[in-house]
């Protein structure tokens, strides 16, 4: 087809070109060709490639395949060929070239063989990224949009420090095991962190990807934070500390999503948690964990998109997407419905579904290395996603009370592009080797041991139970029309309102200072006009014969100092 | 606006069906932790219905959790907007 050594994105960039230039079916045609070609292309490469290139005195390496990013290649082919199918019917140029240049940088990241090529695609990410939230073109997608490419940009920036002291450190811009025993590695950790949601770093996509349009967030929550995995896992993997962060990713965001009102709201906070899951087994730097997170990655990649497909197809129809506002859909969307509890029952990672059997290997994982604590809190927050993504979101949008909507199914692309999502969540559900052979590491890890489904089972019924229990005795909290504060209150209202005081007391100051100084000046023209008005002193008009008695005066002082001091 | 037609929910008969599936599977699940001999790791997985037990309280204390959450950061919901977005826009939001 083309040579081995054409990087990956390369294809994608020029799809985006021809997107610009094309229009109706022949885009359609093009992209999607495209994009499977660049699939087709990488699956059958055969072993490892790297390309090296010299600048100024590196040694730079723009595109590298290795057994652990050609995971992560597959699964961004198959989640750009998704997004696409999904937003085909959109008639808009924007939101098509810039998903395409957004999963092309995604793609560049990701083969990334060095820190500056890294860093290159790092920021090129952030900035395409943003036109599909402020495709939406309302003026709060605009400042959401805005907030989100600050953060993304001052991660890409940090970065870009981070990667120069390490440079000087190591002497080399190869991105492998960084670590963190130089600063350089602390704030590579950073920027990677901030990318992939870290906790108090993560309002940009609890903020930004509810803002998107329906389309665009597929795209989202496929790319950004996958591509800040992969390189965590690249760069990271082991740091204990991730452990802990990932725990922390787990557990607090599923408080949150049980109070959103708005349901793409509920799956970007479900976001973070999955993203827990993979920190923490990245953290726990096995063999086994790594399988765990990469597979994670991978089956999360697609359910999570098969969810804001679905929720994508409700906004679509309806306009609406806050669960006060929707409700007994399934009456007229019952294939939508349908294809939303395939992802739910996948991302609550029931027998059968994919989710099972990637996240098992995390807890697994998590028990063999002597953290039971650990472990307890991955659990807990496995009955939880149960409730907050398998059972809140097709309860509200679907069932719930009946807003009233009758509406009908989405577009038949957005439609297929579900159901070829749903496909793939049951497929790798019940034939888990087909993905097990993609990892990084050889394994022979089986999912399907009657414990481990027995368990597994009983967690997530029981969990249902407290559901259902909790709903009938009213204890549940109802859906409300309200927003909940989280850490982006520092800066969209505290740093907000200390900056308005700030200025404020400055303007007090300055405004007392212009004050005074009036006064003072007002005053010295008061002074001078009062003595220059007609009875003012200084208008005083005085004869010329007082002039000559004081010249008198005058010599008569000199002739009598004159004759005191003759000499 | 008045939808006539019954679907499948709106018969009270065929919710109690699936509430009534979901209890007796949960049953059985519970039962089968005394007749399955599993293999542990951890000597919490001994204790009978530990998943069980650990799923309907852990689920449990979530919702109560998040509930006090709420009492503590809700607020309304144009309270970041009111700041951010110029007048019309926020007449827009209002209108729909």
């Amino acid at each position: 087809m083309w040579p081995t050594e054409l990087p990956a994105f390369v294809p994608f960039f020029v799809a985006a070109l021809l997107a610009l230039v094309t229009r109706g079916h022949l885009r359609s045609v093009l992209m999607l060709s495209i994009v499977t070609l660049s699939g087709l292309h990488l699956w059958f490469l055969d072993g490892d490639v790297l390309v090296n290139m010299q600048f100024l005195e590196y040694e730079l390496a723009p595109y590298r395949v290795d057994s652990l990013s050609i995971v992560f290649g597959y699964v961004f082919h198959i989640a750009a060929f998704v997004s696409i199918l999904f937003a085909l019917h959109i008639k808009d140029t924007m939101q098509h070239v810039c998903g395409l240049l957004y999963a092309g940088s995604a793609m560049g990241a990701l083969f990334a063989g060095d820190l500056l090529t890294l860093f290159v695609f790092w920021e090129i990410l952030a900035v395409s990224s943003v036109f599909l939230v402020w495709a939406r073109r309302t003026e709060r997608a605009y400042q959401s949009g805005m907030r989100y490419l600050i953060i993304q940009v001052g991660s890409g920036v940090i970065l870009l420090g981070g990667l120069l002291l390490h440079v000087e450190q190591t002497g080399s811009l190869e991105f492998d095991f960084i670590g963190t025993d130089h600063l350089g590695g602390w704030l590579i950790l950073l920027a990677f962190g901030i990318k992939s949601a870290f906790p108090l770093l993560h309002t940009w996509l609890t903020d930004a990807y509810p803002e998107a349009t329906p389309t665009g967030t597929v795209f989202l929550s496929a790319f950004t934070t996958k591509t800040a995995i992969y390189t965590l896992a690249r760069g990271y993997p082991g740091t204990e500390l991730l452990i802990y962060v990932g725990a922390t990713m787990a557990c607090f965001p599923i408080f949150y999503a049980v109070i959103q009102n708005d349901l793409r709201r509920v799956l970007s906070y479900s976001l973070i948690n999955q993203l827990g899951f993979m920190v923490c087994g990245i953290g726990i730097g096995t063999a086994l964990a790594i399988n765990g997170a990469v597979s994670h990655a991978f089956v999360h990649i697609i359910y999570k998109s098969l969810l804001f497909m679905s929720m994508g197809a409700v906004l679509y129809r309806t306009g609406k997407i806050k669960a006060t506002d929707i409700g007994g859909l399934y009456k007229t969307m019952p294939k939508t419905a349908v294809l939303c509890i395939i992802g739910a029952a996948s991302i609550s990672a029931f027998p059968l579904f994919s989710g099972f059997v990637a996240k098992s290997m995390i807890m697994a994982a998590a028990m063999k290395e002597g953290y039971p604590w650990i472990w307890l809190v991955l659990l807990l927050a496995s009955a939880s996603v149960l409730k907050h993504a398998g059972i809140q979101i097709p309860y509200f949008a679907f069932f719930a009370h009946d807003s009233g909507i009758r509406t009908s199914e989405p577009p038949k692309n957005m439609l297929l592009a579900m159901t070829i999502a749903a496909f793939l969540c049951l497929a790798i559900g019940i034939y888990p080797k087909m993905l097990y052979q993609l990892l990084p590491f050889a394994t022979d890890f089986n999912p399907y041991d009657l414990t481990h489904v027995l368990a597994q089972t009983q967690l997530l019924f029981f969990a249902m139970l407290a559901f259902v229990w909790l709903n009938l005795q009213g204890v549940y909290p109802p859906e409300k029309v309200a927003i909940n504060l989280d850490a982006e209150w520092l800066y969209r209202r505290f740093l907000r309102r200390l900056v308005e005081k700030i200025s404020s007391y400055v303007q007090g100051l300055d405004s007392e200072l212009k004050l005074k100084v009036e006064d003072r000046v007002n005053w010295l023209v008061t002074y001078f006009a009062q003595r220059h008005y007609p009875t003012g002193k200084g208008a005083v008009i005085r004869p010329t014969g007082n002039m000559v008695m004081y010249i008198a005066i005058l010599l008569a002082a000199y002739l009598w100092l004159l004759l005191s001091f003759p000499h | 606006m008045a939808d006539k037609k019954l679907y499948l929910f709106d018969n009270p008969r065929n919710v109690k069906i699936v509430l009534y599936t979901l209890y007796i599977s949960c049953g059985i699940l519970l039962l089968l932790d005394f007749i399955v001999h599993r293999h542990t790791q951890h000597r919490w997985e001994e204790l009978l219905g530990f998943y069980s037990i650990y799923g309907f309280i852990g689920c449990s204390a979530i919702v109560i959790g998040s509930k006090w959450l709420r009492g503590l950061v809700e607020r309304d919901e144009d309270y970041y907007t009111r700041d951010e977005l110029t007048m019309t826009e926020e007449e827009d939001h209002v209108a729909d």
